[in-house]
């Protein structure tokens, strides 16, 4: 049984509609990642979710219980706001404790699972501290505590990455899917960053404009994307697309290398002129254009370790080449096709 | 050489303007003190110098103060009808300046500023009908006359002071609670009034120095003696027939006014803080 | 994509078992008593002002009879209500405009640290912070007729004689303008913190390049800092216009209106017509006289902020 399901959310702001219609499942268990640019819709669909806002039209169902009309309390989930918002006059055991309380859970129980909770993140050396003398890393999993002391049906996470300087962000990264993985709390997670989502959805759910673009496990996304947008979304430098009559032909830079790295024959070949390159250490980006395409940029990724310095010589034509099997189409509209 | 002139003529010209100021807004108030501690004979001596003691100083218009006139009376007046207003209006401008500040859309603004308008309607155009309503509630000479209509002014302002503030708190907080298990009330009464300690604190202070400062309402409504609160008092009270008790008036005024410009100078960078935030927006 | 069977729709709670959370509930229930009381007590009052204006109510005959606008045609023939309203707007506009100059001025000097400044602070609001009727009081011994220290220091310095000794409260110029000494003296503290407030929100950045652009202090004031507070100053202006346009505390206590009505201000007036005498009638319909004021001053400035909305 599904742990939420939402039937064809919508919602509007006055003339602005920022959710068009989303229909989505996310079964018991699944770390399921809602990934978009800002101001998709995602964030509003997220709060739609917990009950901060209320939808314009559609069903939400937590729990095989319809919560439509329901507060927050009422449907069984639980929030990590991107700056934590701890109570910042309670300490970090009545933080924890808090939504307990607000139950009238008997103060045995209270004790006891914000014991549980707390030994869970790490944290029982912190309890008598107050959120303003914890570190950022430390916030987190205070928020995390008070977050699971409830034992909700779904985790919701909007961005609690998105404060933390890079460095920490890995590491914040590996904690919370870690984490996840051994409690197994259903959890939506928000996020405008692909590599976060890459590296931590059971499956991604790509969002633009209030609408779902697509569904499916990190693989599915990289490798099979539905349409032009999920196809240039996900994956850095984005896949480059030819554009003929209307219709796309797309391919990863990662696939688009000089002709002689290739022993296969189903290939398709391109003259490519290269413009500048870029050394990144573990890779080369190049930067140039195809012969018959001269308004598109188009990027190549290489493994600089294997490649001749002269194969990639600016200002001159080489050969480049697409294995057939990593190329993909898209028709006018956008949505993916199979060769024409 | 000319630079060191040039320095040094700014310098003085910028202290000489300084100390210009400070000698116009504070001499009335050290004539006050003055005219407060000298004697009878001294002050009503045309030949004397009036900027200091030629007879030695005297509490006696103190003295006389506390113990000849209703002073004490007064004050304690005004600190009951302070206090009233003030609990009256914390109760009513809270709770709507949070509702303001969180209603958004529109009819919150506008609802807003209107209320804030209401503060600008002046208590000359209303004394009349205000003085034949408080003579219906049969409350026409007494200060909880007073205790009913300065709301009308007080409310407003905390309202907005309040809006100001609640608007510059974040959100995540009160939704915090809100996903945590509150209700909507709770998450008011649990979170956003104990954060807002300093805000409340300084509504309160205003809200009493503007009761203090009141005089229209009260000339209109309250025309016995015993029942004046403290400025009334002062500024009508002390006369005999024609004769102006100078001395007494000032020392009355100096106590009057003294918890007023305390207060105000504690409270003078939040009050600053919420007009900006208010008005530069 | 994975098929969820349809889940066994439940009983959804009654509609008003989480009536109070919902927002506009909520929201609107906590706003009541606020509109309640403005409602109550400022709106009914005013429309009862409207209504005496236009009836024939007195203290002494409170009768509901309708006279339609005679009472203000009774009013504008009566010479003492014309100099009242002239006197009202010579009153508002000059010591609007002295408070608006030294407060500015003041603001400038304030506005970098040098020791002693809390200190220069402090005493520069205490004209604004104490209560206008106390400071009132201590101007009109100030300007007492014999006892005055002015004329004191004036005599002292060998500027007058005794004998020529202006009587400040007495002579009807003079008196005048005592009240807008007075007034302006009071509000300039008040311009001084709306200017000081105003002048710290402008962001360094754009101080730092109009002087990397060449641009001298005096033009740096007048063309790039003034324009950026120009809304916060407007509502300053606002509430120092409407303060002082309906002010009766200054006149009642240092010349009650004297002499002979020279200083006789809109408020006054009404208090002296409607309260003092009784006649209610009239003394609202003087009051009202300071609504088409008030209105066009508060819709002009209000759209002056919003044009002005960078």
């Amino acid at each position: 049984m599904a742990a939420v399901l939402t039937r064809d959310i919508v919602k509007t702001f006055g003339t602005m509609t920022a959710v068009n219609g989303i229909t989505l499942t996310v079964p018991d268990g699944e770390f399921m990642v809602l990934l978009g640019p800002s101001g998709c819709g995602k964030t509003t669909f997220l709060r739609i979710i917990c009950g901060l806002e209320q939808q314009t039209s559609g069903d939400l169902i937590i729990d095989g219980n319809i919560v439509n009309e329901m507060p927050p309390r009422a449907r069984g989930v639980a929030m990590m706001f991107q700056s934590y918002g701890l109570y910042p006059h309670y300490t970090v055991r009545n933080n924890i404790a808090f939504p307990l309380r607000t139950q009238r859970v008997s103060r045995a129980e209270i004790e006891r699972k914000v014991e549980w909770s707390s030994r869970l993140l790490g944290i029982e050396h912190l309890l008598a501290r107050r959120p303003r003398q914890l570190s950022g890393g430390e916030r987190q999993r205070v928020a995390l505590a008070r977050a699971l002391v409830r034992e909700p049906t779904a985790l919701l996470l909007d961005e609690p990455l998105s404060n933390l300087d890079a460095k920490l962000r890995a590491s914040a990264r590996q904690e919370i899917k870690q984490f996840q993985q051994r409690v197994g709390t259903t959890t939506i997670y928000v996020t405008h960053d692909q590599v976060e989502a890459m590296g931590m959805g059971d499956r991604i759910a790509v969002i633009d404009h209030g609408q779902i673009r697509q569904v499916g496990t990190p693989a599915e996304i990289y490798d099979d994307p539905a349409d032009r947008f999920v196809a240039t979304f996900v994956g850095a430098p984005p896949m480059n697309l030819l554009a003929r009559n209307g219709a796309f032909l797309g391919f990863r830079p990662e696939n688009f290398v000089p002709r002689d790295m290739i022993d296969d024959g189903a290939v398709t070949e391109f003259s490519f002129r290269v413009d500048r390159s870029e050394y990144l250490g573990s890779e080369r980006i190049v930067y140039g254009v195809i012969d018959g395409f001269d308004a598109q940029v188009i990027t190549a990724k290489l493994p600089p370790a294997h490649v001749a310095e002269d194969s990639i010589r600016p200002g001159e034509w080489h050969s480049f080449a697409v294995r057939n099997s990593a190329l993909r189409y898209f028709d006018q509209v956008g949505k993916r096709a199979t060769r024409h | 050489m000319l630079r060191v002139i040039t320095n040094s003529l700014r310098e003085v010209s910028f202290y000489g303007a300084v100390a210009l100021f400070v000698v116009l807004t504070a001499f009335p108030f050290y004539w006050m003190l003055i005219t407060s501690l000298k004697s009878n004979p001294d002050l009503y001596n045309v030949t004397n110098i009036p900027f200091w003691f030629n007879e030695a100083p005297t509490l006696e218009h103190y003295r006389y103060l506390f113990e000849q006139t209703l002073f004490t009376r007064w004050l304690l007046n005004s600190l009951i009808v302070g206090l009233c207003v003030v609990a009256i209006t914390l109760a009513a401008a809270l709770p709507a300046g949070y509702s303001l500040a969180r209603m958004t859309g529109r009819s919150g603004e506008a609802l807003g500023i209107g209320i804030f308008l209401t503060y600008l309607v002046p208590p000359t155009l209303l004394f009349l009908p205000l003085s034949r309503i408080v003579a219906t509630l049969g409350l026409q000479n007494s200060m909880w006359s007073l205790v009913v209509v300065y709301p009308t002014f007080t409310i407003p302002f905390c309202t907005w002071l309040l809006m100001g503030f609640f608007k510059a708190m974040p959100v995540e907080i009160e939704e915090a609670a809100i996903v945590d298990g509150c209700s909507l009330f709770g998450a008011f009464v649990r979170m956003v009034i104990p954060l807002s300690l300093p805000a409340i604190l300084t509504a309160i202070i205003f809200t009493f120095t503007l009761t203090l400062q009141e005089f229209v309402y009260a000339l209109t409504f309250i025309s016995s003696s015993a029942q004046k609160p403290i400025t009334l008092g002062v500024a009508t009270d002390l006369v005999r027939g024609d004769i102006f008790f100078w001395g007494e008036i000032m020392a009355g005024a100096l106590i009057a006014s003294i918890p007023v410009a305390i207060a105000y100078n504690l409270f003078l960078d939040r009050f600053i803080s919420g007009i900006t935030g208010g008005a530069v927006k | 994509m994975v098929d969820i069977a349809e889940p066994v729709a439940t009983r959804q709670p009654s509609r008003f078992r989480f009536i109070l959370d919902r927002r506009e509930v909520l929201g609107g229930l906590f706003v009541a008593p606020a509109i309640l009381y403005v409602l109550l007590l400022v709106g009914a009052p005013f429309l009862l002002a409207v209504y005496y204006s236009i009836s024939a109510y007195t203290i002494y005959d409170p009768s509901w009879r309708f006279v339609g606008l005679s009472n203000f045609r009774q009013i504008i023939q009566n010479p003492v209500f014309l100099g009242t309203l002239g006197n009202t707007f010579l009153f508002t506009f000059a010591s609007q405009l002295l408070g608006l100059i030294l407060g500015k001025f003041g603001a400038l000097l304030l506005l970098r640290p040098f020791p002693g400044r809390k200190i220069v602070r402090a005493v520069i609001i205490l004209p604004w912070a104490v209560p206008i009727a106390l400071a009132s009081v201590a101007w009109e011994w100030m300007f007492d007729s014999l006892y005055s220290v002015i004329n004191w220091t004036m005599i002292a310095l060998g500027i007058i004689d005794r004998s020529e000794a202006p009587n400040w409260l007495g002579n009807p110029h003079l008196a005048m303008l005592c009240v807008i000494v007075v007034n302006a003296w009071r509000f300039f503290p008040f311009a001084i913190v709306v200017f000081l407030a105003g002048i710290t929100s402008v962001p360094q950045d754009v101080i730092d390049a109009a002087t990397v652009d060449g641009a001298g202090f005096w033009r740096r004031n007048y063309q790039i800092i003034l324009p950026m507070i120009m809304p916060i100053v407007a509502v300053g202006l606002i509430f120092g216009i409407v303060f002082t346009f309906t002010d009766l505390s200054i006149v009642y206590l240092l010349t009650n209106g004297g002499p002979i009505n020279a200083t006789s201000v809109l408020g006054f007036q009404g208090f002296q017509v409607g309260i003092v005498s009784g006649d209610v009638s009239h003394g609202a319909a003087i009051s009202l006289f300071m609504l088409p004021v008030l209105f066009f001053v508060v819709i002009g400035m209000l759209r002056f902020i919003r044009r002005r909305e960078i």
